[in-house]
């Protein structure tokens, strides 16, 4: 089957190939227009998030999806779940406001805590740290979807699987052709 | 042409677009609904003591202690897209070295099918009420309110606070006895 769309591929003529390629750009050039029109809307540097610790079950489990939105105009609140940036660490924590602090001036700083955490996230942060303030927020929890974000941890876990499976996408939408 | 691969194919993407479309119904269906409802909420003994707080800067703050009533209904609140409601219990007060403070003193995870009908007696905080400095002695407005985080199978995540809130005022000492 394989060699029959290798076949295939040689049958094509220059103008048709190209075509497949234009196609293709097509399609990974659209994806990267919804994510960038995504940050610009909601005014979050990651707008939607795969959870990937139990730190927040029952309410998040592994592989839920999260919508975050940013709007600096909204103030943080208590009881809202944040996803924030930690220095010296890669991947950001999705955790729940318990305390705030806003000062006459505006500048606002709180305490997170994991809802399966038994204590507060002082010993998650940097060295040092007490607080958090806005810079570290990348966004704040509006949407959730369930299961879905399954695919992406499945793919960063299994690299072979990643490429196996982007190398099939590309392969299907070079080679595809519709049946006249 | 119809292979194996080809008829999979259409299979799993009719059942992901079917699954799609009832979990955009679900959503719909709750989105325009009312989570509000009263909540009756009580202090029943307030005190303030001025000690080091190690948890944090190791400098004497004002640390709180209340025990509170509190009675709610939070069963209609349930329905198909509700999985899961966040409870939790806010103190909320202006000290002159903060315009607006905000602490959770209490929280609670109520998942759907579980008993929603709270009814506590002289309940204690779950969280210290540390203040961010030494604001709580005498501090005569402080508001404590009921607010939930609904968490649904699909769709948005609201934090809504209840209707009825208590304000309450710290004693004008420190205690010094064990509370």
């Amino acid at each position: 089957m394989l060699f029959a769309m290798f076949d295939e591929v040689k049958r094509m003529n220059k103008r048709q190939f190209l075509y497949q390629v234009l196609s293709f750009g097509m399609i990974v050039s659209s994806a990267l227009m919804i994510w960038k029109g995504l940050m610009v809307v909601t005014g979050s540097e990651s707008p939607i998030v795969v959870v990937l610790s139990g730190s927040m079950e029952p309410a998040f489990h592994r592989g839920d999806l999260l919508f975050l939105t940013n709007f600096p105009e909204e103030p943080v609140k208590v009881g809202e779940i944040v996803v924030f940036k930690v220095e010296g660490r890669d991947i950001p924590i999705v955790h729940r406001v318990l305390k705030l602090h806003e000062k006459k001036n505006g500048t606002v700083k709180f305490l997170t805590k994991g809802d399966n955490n038994s204590v507060d996230d002082r010993g998650l942060y940097a060295p040092g740290q007490l607080w958090l303030t806005k810079q570290d927020v990348v966004g704040r929890a509006r949407g959730f979807l369930p299961y879905v974000g399954m695919v992406t941890i499945l793919m960063n876990e299994y690299p072979k699987f990643k490429y196996a499976v982007l190398g099939c996408l590309g392969f299907y939408v070079l080679v595809h052709r519709e049946c006249a | 042409m119809h292979s194996v691969l080809t008829r999979g194919n259409t299979v799993l993407a009719y059942a992901l677009s079917v699954l799609a479309c009832l979990t955009f119904a679900c959503f719909l269906s709750t989105v325009f609904l009312d989570y509000v409802t009263n909540a009756n909420i009580n202090t029943v003994k307030v005190v303030v003591k001025n000690v080091p707080d190690y948890s944090a800067s190791r400098e004497k703050n004002d640390l709180g202690y209340l025990t509170f009533n509190l009675q709610a209904d939070l069963t209609h609140l349930f329905n198909w897209n509700v999985k899961q409601l966040f409870l939790y219990l806010t103190a909320e007060y202006k000290t002159t070295n903060n315009e607006l403070n905000q602490v959770v003193l209490w929280d609670k995870i109520i998942l759907r099918g579980e008993n929603a009908v709270l009814d506590y007696k002289n309940m204690n905080t779950k969280y210290y009420f540390w203040d961010d400095g030494n604001g709580l002695r005498a501090n005569e407005n402080v508001t404590l309110s009921l607010s939930w985080n609904i968490i649904p199978n699909a769709g948005l995540l609201p934090n809504i606070v209840a209707t009825g809130s208590h304000s309450f005022k710290f004693p004008s000492e420190y205690t010094t006895y064990r509370v």
